[in-house]
């Protein structure tokens, strides 16, 4: 059975004398259908981590598999190809196109996979609607609360049904009602049968999802495992 | 997923349709509507300065030319022959009847200079002549010039023989002339003369504009003058225009033939027409200068829009896009910022053009070169400024574009 995501002996050094080491050997599998949350203080190299296992950064050493697939010998163009189909993120600071509506900043999400224009705004209707932001597609990104825009940011992550969904800090710019909504949506989404990891500090967040696991000083500390898969393989 | 990856699960390339490179590429011009007129004008004003400036030197030299298709270019022009060993310079008193002999000649008229002056009345110094020349004109010469009358009327047989005069236009303002009907007199050679007429420039014959015309019949009998004409104007099919130009001289003066020098007025200004203005190519310089400054604003504006939108960038290539992909979307921007200035150059240079030339009567002409070389020119600009922050873009490594927030 392929995992939604695999690191095997991932190191990730950056130059000086001598190396920083950000990962110092992290070994993880994430299963198809999972909800994880990677936790760990500032410095751990819990973004590293999440750089690594999205194909924006290339690891020193060690491979990165997505839904079976080998990316350590993949050029760049066809790292972007791996990014465009089989991962979405959602970032903490949202990252919306300004004065281009919702449904369009949604529908970005299949910009780069050669979807055609009408589609690909049918088909970011429905993530709206998924997200329960069926009423405000054709607002602007600065209409909308902080907590709507973070669920933009998700139906963007969703819309072209990726094999894994990495999500950086998601609640790091919401209150606590906003970040309790958007914890919620995971969930329901993971419930449908996304597969999402989550990069947190925050381990009220972290207790709040299935499987933790806890990084420190690049390498994983503890893993809770595997306690409950929500959806089904997809 | 058989969208994103073959029967061999090798996953389908990234992809930017060829229509979402337009929208990609003009998002960031549509978000920043100010910066992007901003930025478009330098390159709109070069492009409206080359645009305006060769369609209004081509609009005058239209006009010019409608001016000579009007006059006519198979006049000819007879006089003394000037300079070193030409003598006197007089054309024999016949000249008139032995041109008229040339087969092909259709109209000849001659015009004697009289050793007298012209004066607005006797109180008037004598010498104060205000560089108005007094000749006697053939009857036929307006005909033979195409020229009209402003004012009155041209001499015929017989007013010519009375102490009856016609001013040309220049002449008219000099000696405060405007209206001919009330009988006005001026002081021609110690004797009154009657203004009949006033005539309209004539282009081809500016000495006459300058000249005070009376009839022949007139100068002999008042100011004891022989005939030999100072200048003879004929016309002439323009086919037959060389041969009769090559048989003038001898026909005028058999023995001295060197002494007679021929000319075709119309030459003077097709050599107008053709000549560049010194102004024209100072302001084509100019509007290239703006052109280069307009480029340079672009660059600049784009380089700062690339560093403004790292996030974006990093946003993008984590969307799915290739470098590729987001060197295009500068480039686009920087081509459409461009073309965008270009257009409106173009169209503010061809309104320049359009409202000059009607304010002065002329042809419009907006040249099709100069419209599409500036475009042209524009685009190039665009790509060239385009190019170095689109690769600096492309550059820019997804995680750095990503952690400047």
């Amino acid at each position: 059975m392929k995992a939604a995501l695999e690191l095997q002996g991932i190191v990730k050094e950056y130059p000086g004398h001598p190396p920083v080491a950000a990962l110092a050997g992290v070994d993880l599998r994430v299963e198809h259908g999972e909800l994880a949350a990677i936790v760990g203080p500032s410095g751990s190299g819990k973004s590293t981590m999440l750089h690594v296992m999205g194909t924006l950064d290339r690891p020193t050493r060690g491979s990165v598999f997505i839904d079976g697939r080998d990316l350590s010998k993949m050029s760049d163009r066809r790292l972007s190809a791996v990014r465009s189909h089989l991962i979405g993120f959602v970032f903490q600071q949202f990252f919306l196109i300004d004065g281009m509506s919702t449904l369009d900043n949604v529908a970005n999400g299949l910009l780069y996979s050669g979807t055609p224009q009408r589609t690909r705004r049918q088909m970011a209707a429905q993530a709206l609607i998924r997200v329960g932001l069926g009423q405000r597609m054709f607002h602007l990104p600065n209409q909308l609360s902080g907590g709507e825009r973070q669920r933009v940011a998700i139906a963007r992550a969703v819309v072209h049904r990726p094999a894994i969904v990495l999500a950086d800090e998601p609640t790091g710019n919401l209150d606590t009602k906003s970040s309790t909504s958007i914890l919620d949506l995971l969930r329901d989404l993971n419930a449908q049968g996304a597969t999402i990891v989550v990069i947190t500090h925050d381990l009220e967040v972290a207790d709040t999802l299935p499987r933790q696991i806890f990084v420190r000083d690049g390498r994983i500390e503890r893993d809770t495992g595997r306690l409950e898969i929500a959806g089904a393989d997809r | 997923m058989s969208r994103r990856a073959d029967s061999a699960g090798r996953i389908a390339p990234s992809r930017l349709r060829l229509g979402d490179v337009f929208g990609v590429g003009s998002s960031g011009l549509r978000t920043r509507k100010i910066r992007t007129a901003l930025s478009a004008l330098g390159v709109t004003i070069g492009i409206a300065a080359m645009v305006g400036v060769l369609g209004l030197s081509e609009s005058s030299r239209a006009d010019l030319r409608n001016q000579i298709e009007a006059l006519g270019t198979n006049l000819l022009t007879v006089s003394p022959g000037q300079g070193f060993g030409a003598g006197d310079g007089v054309l024999p008193a016949d000249a008139v009847a032995k041109i008229s002999r040339i087969g092909p000649v259709e109209q000849v008229a001659d015009v004697v200079e009289l050793d007298v002056s012209v004066l607005r009345n006797d109180l008037v110094n004598q010498n104060q002549t205000g560089g108005i020349t007094v000749a006697a004109a053939d009857t036929d010469l307006l005909a033979t010039l195409n020229g009209s009358v402003a004012e009155g009327v041209w001499l015929n047989e017989a007013s010519a023989e009375f102490t009856n005069v016609v001013l040309g236009s220049v002449s008219a303002t000099r000696l405060g002339i405007i209206e001919v009907d009330r009988g006005v007199q001026v002081f021609i050679g110690g004797e009154w003369f009657t203004v009949v007429g006033v005539l309209e420039p004539f282009p081809l014959a500016a000495d006459l504009d300058r000249s005070a015309l009376v009839g022949k019949g007139v100068a002999t009998s008042l100011f004891d003058t022989d005939l030999n004409p100072s200048i003879v104007y004929l016309r002439t099919p323009s086919e037959s225009l060389d041969d009769v130009r090559g048989v003038l001289s001898a026909t005028v003066d058999p023995a001295e033939p060197e002494e007679v020098s021929i000319s075709r007025p119309s030459d003077i200004l097709e050599a107008e027409a053709a000549a560049d203005s010194a102004f024209t190519n100072l302001f084509l310089g100019l509007g290239a200068v703006a052109l280069l400054v307009g480029g340079i604003g672009i660059a600049n504006v784009m380089v700062i829009a690339v560093m403004e939108r790292r996030n974006e960038i990093g946003l993008r290539r984590a969307l799915g896009a290739t470098r590729a992909h987001i060197r295009r979307q500068f480039l686009t921007e920087a081509l459409l910022l461009s073309t965008l200035g270009g257009l409106a150059g173009v169209s503010l240079g061809a309104g320049v053009t359009a409202g000059y030339a009607r304010f002065q009567d002329w042809e419009v002409v907006v040249p099709p070169e100069a419209v599409i070389g500036g475009f042209a020119a524009a685009v190039i600009i665009g790509a060239v400024a385009g190019l170095y922050p689109a690769m600096r873009a492309a550059r820019l490594a997804p995680t750095e574009a990503l952690r400047s927030a």
